[in-house]
């Protein structure tokens, strides 16, 4: 039984799997607020709600989530996904995963993803690193940081998330960092009422491997990083908004309706069959 | 979602090749859900399913990988829907990660494998029996699984209801492998009507939603299954997990009990699982073992062999995985030789060594066009008695 406490968002989180395993300073505590308030603004139905994680350290986000739940291979999750949206299009389902997960192993089905428009909602913690495995440059680390596999500075452009989102055919494409929780949770909110495939870039602190290599030592270090470099602009260039030193640009860059292929294959399978009963 | 649909099962003799009757087997089977991606020789059960599944209201997708397709069959299998992929040497290479993730989750599944001639690219075109180990061992980890071998067009259709029927009741990813041949050969398949047919489906939770364990095995070693929706609110992880399904990375015991389990529900049940087919044992003292494509070679030449006064017999092994272990050690008992012919360098042979302890073991390998010919086989019976 999972235990229940007074917390008026303790019924969306499964209580006996903590305490997490997350480090002092980490910003997916923050997501995982986030998300639990937007399921208690948008009075969610917790039985029709399937979180799905890769690997990483946001990838637990999914066994702490109190709905069903599954934790896949690495980079997978959205591909696991997909068999679950198709086969019950009446699920809503949500991806929790790392930069790494989705954009680096997992690229793949990133782009195929939301090219067929499939109606999966991800939220990627976007945290420049691999944090699990000790702090390995990843597909996002900039220019220059210092990691455990980069000891003289990384040599690899980094990928825009929002820029590669909106390009695949994402029909909702938002940044925000952890210290934008009220327009991250209105996000969470947004995206849980859309049909097709939404992202959100969640720009979320690892002071414990990240910053500590970088010059960021605390979470609050990295904190003051977001509030000195964020700059709201909403619905601009997607391709300008490369995340530097100096500026990180947050807000919602796509909103759009198109058809959804869970939509299109399921009125298609509709069609077959009402032309052969008549 | 419930749609309406022009339920049209086949059934009745039917002049088909084996991609095709495969496919029809999977949707007799239940299968509403398939994820693949294009490639030889196995493509023409895709191309089949994408016409068919719609007409059952099933799913048919294509995806961006191997990789991909696997795993959302695995979406499919825990949305609760029966689901299969199907694939060539190649393809079941990068499945081999989410086949792992299969057996630790306990997600039913039916994987086809067409095999041709590898390794790597090999011989598209051309058939090959080079992916048994991959079969047993492909994914990391201890584990057991089921694998068939049809060795006819009849087989393609009754083994993929049968792999179905097994993934389900076991909870297993079971595979089906074919050859280039059996997949791209036309022959007469009779289809019993739907009634007639044996259709299995997974175990259901019977406790309250509170009391659920996903985890947590009956007598036969198998956890009934909830899906995704039901409100069970449940999580499953690839990590080493409790019955509740909750990881436990650090604790020996939970490893122990949890991987011998997976290992257990296939080799405790392995007498409801495994399928021979014996012809003219009783008293053979030269004994082919064979599968798949070559058996029916074999079959030829024992038959002859037997009219030029030899004792010969076959042992077509229907189930590669779990191999007939006691079977074919009481076979080797009352043999003098055991002949293994297999169109690749020696694999199931090293099984049939194992079990057939002093008793010797022939192994006739071929590679590339075509499996070996009756006359082949007979010429290495005549050898061995």
């Amino acid at each position: 039984m999972v235990q229940k406490t007074d917390h008026p968002l303790s019924k969306y989180l499964r209580e006996d799997m903590m305490p997490h395993i997350w480090c002092g300073g980490c910003g997916n505590g923050i997501i995982l607020n986030c998300f639990a308030h937007a399921l208690d603004e948008l009075k969610m139905d917790l039985d029709k709600l399937v979180v799905i994680s890769g690997i990483g350290c946001i990838g637990r986000m999914a066994g702490y989530t109190n709905t069903d739940s599954f934790h896949t291979t690495h980079g997978r999750s959205i591909a696991f996904a997909t068999g679950v949206k198709l086969a019950s299009p009446e699920l809503e389902v949500v991806i929790a995963s790392g930069d790494g997960d989705l954009f680096a192993i997992g690229g793949n089905h990133f782009i195929h993803a939301a090219r067929r428009n499939i109606g999966l909602k991800v939220i990627c913690a976007n945290n420049f690193i691999y944090g699990m495995t000790g702090g390995q440059l990843g597909p996002t680390t900039p220019l220059e940081s210092l990691t455990t596999t980069s000891p003289y500075g990384n040599s690899e452009h980094p990928f825009n998330l929002v820029h590669l989102a909106t390009a695949a055919g994402a029909i909702y494409v938002a940044r925000w960092t952890t210290l934008h929780v009220r327009m991250l949770t209105q996000s969470i909110k947004k995206m849980l009422q859309k049909e097709g495939f939404c992202f959100i870039e969640v720009v979320s602190p690892c002071p414990e491997i990240f910053g500590r290599h970088n010059k960021m030592r605390t979470g609050l270090d990295m904190m003051e990083w977001f509030k000195k470099a964020s700059v709201v602009g909403n619905f601009s260039d997607p391709a300008k908004a490369e995340i530097t030193p100096e500026r990180i640009v947050v807000g919602e860059f796509v909103d759009m309706e198109k058809l959804s292929y869970e939509k299109l294959f399921h009125e298609k399978i509709a069609q077959i069959n009402e032309k052969a009963i008549q | 979602m419930k749609i309406p649909t022009k339920r049209s099962l086949l059934t009745g003799a039917h002049f088909m090749n084996g991609d095709v009757a495969c496919a029809e087997g999977a949707i007799a089977a239940g299968c509403r859900f398939f994820a693949g991606y294009p490639i030889t020789p196995a493509t023409e059960i895709a191309e089949h399913l994408s016409e068919r599944m719609p007409e059952f209201g099933g799913i048919y997708i294509q995806m961006e990988d191997e990789i991909a397709s696997m795993a959302a069959v695995l979406g499919a299998s825990y949305a609760g829907l029966k689901a299969m992929t199907a694939t060539s040497g190649p393809g079941f290479s990068l499945m081999q990660e989410n086949i792992g993730l299969a057996v630790m989750t306990e997600a039913p599944c039916v994987i086809v494998d067409i095999m041709r001639g590898g390794p790597s690219t090999g011989q598209p075109t051309l058939p090959g029996q080079q992916d048994v180990m991959q079969a047993r061992w492909g994914s990391h980890g201890d584990y057991a699984t089921v694998a068939l071998a049809p060795s006819s067009v009849q087989e393609m259709f009754d083994l993929t209801v049968e792999a179905f029927n097994m993934s389900e009741t076991y909870r297993v990813p079971a595979m089906l492998l074919g050859d280039e041949i059996v997949a791209h050969m036309y022959e007469k398949l009779v289809i019993p009507p739907p009634d007639k047919l044996n259709v299995v489906n997974r175990k259901r939770p019977v406790v309250s939603r509170d009391e659920y364990l996903p985890f947590m095995p009956d007598a036969d070693l198998v956890p009934p299954m909830a899906c995704f929706g039901e409100g069970y609110h449940f999580h499953a992880t690839g990590l080493t997990h409790n019955e509740r399904g909750y990881p436990q990375t650090q604790s020996s015991a939970v490893q122990e009990k949890l991987v011998r389990r997976l290992c257990d529900k296939i080799r405790k049940n392995d007498d409801k699982i495994i399928r021979v087919k014996e012809t003219m044992l009783e008293d053979a003292d030269v004994v082919v073992v064979a599968y798949g494509i070559v058996a029916r070679a074999a079959l030829s030449a024992v038959r002859k062999a037997r009219e030029n006064g030899v004792k010969a017999g076959l042992l077509r092994l229907v189930t590669l995985w779990p191999f007939p272990e006691k079977r074919v050690a009481e076979i080797a008992e009352q043999a003098k030789t055991i002949i293994v012919p297999e169109m690749n360098c020696g694999q199931m042979v090293l099984e049939v060594e194992r079990a057939a302890k002093k008793t010797p073991v022939k192994f006739l390998s071929k590679l590339g066009e075509e499996p070996h010919t009756p006359a082949e086989i007979l010429e290495a019976i005549r050898r061995g008695c």
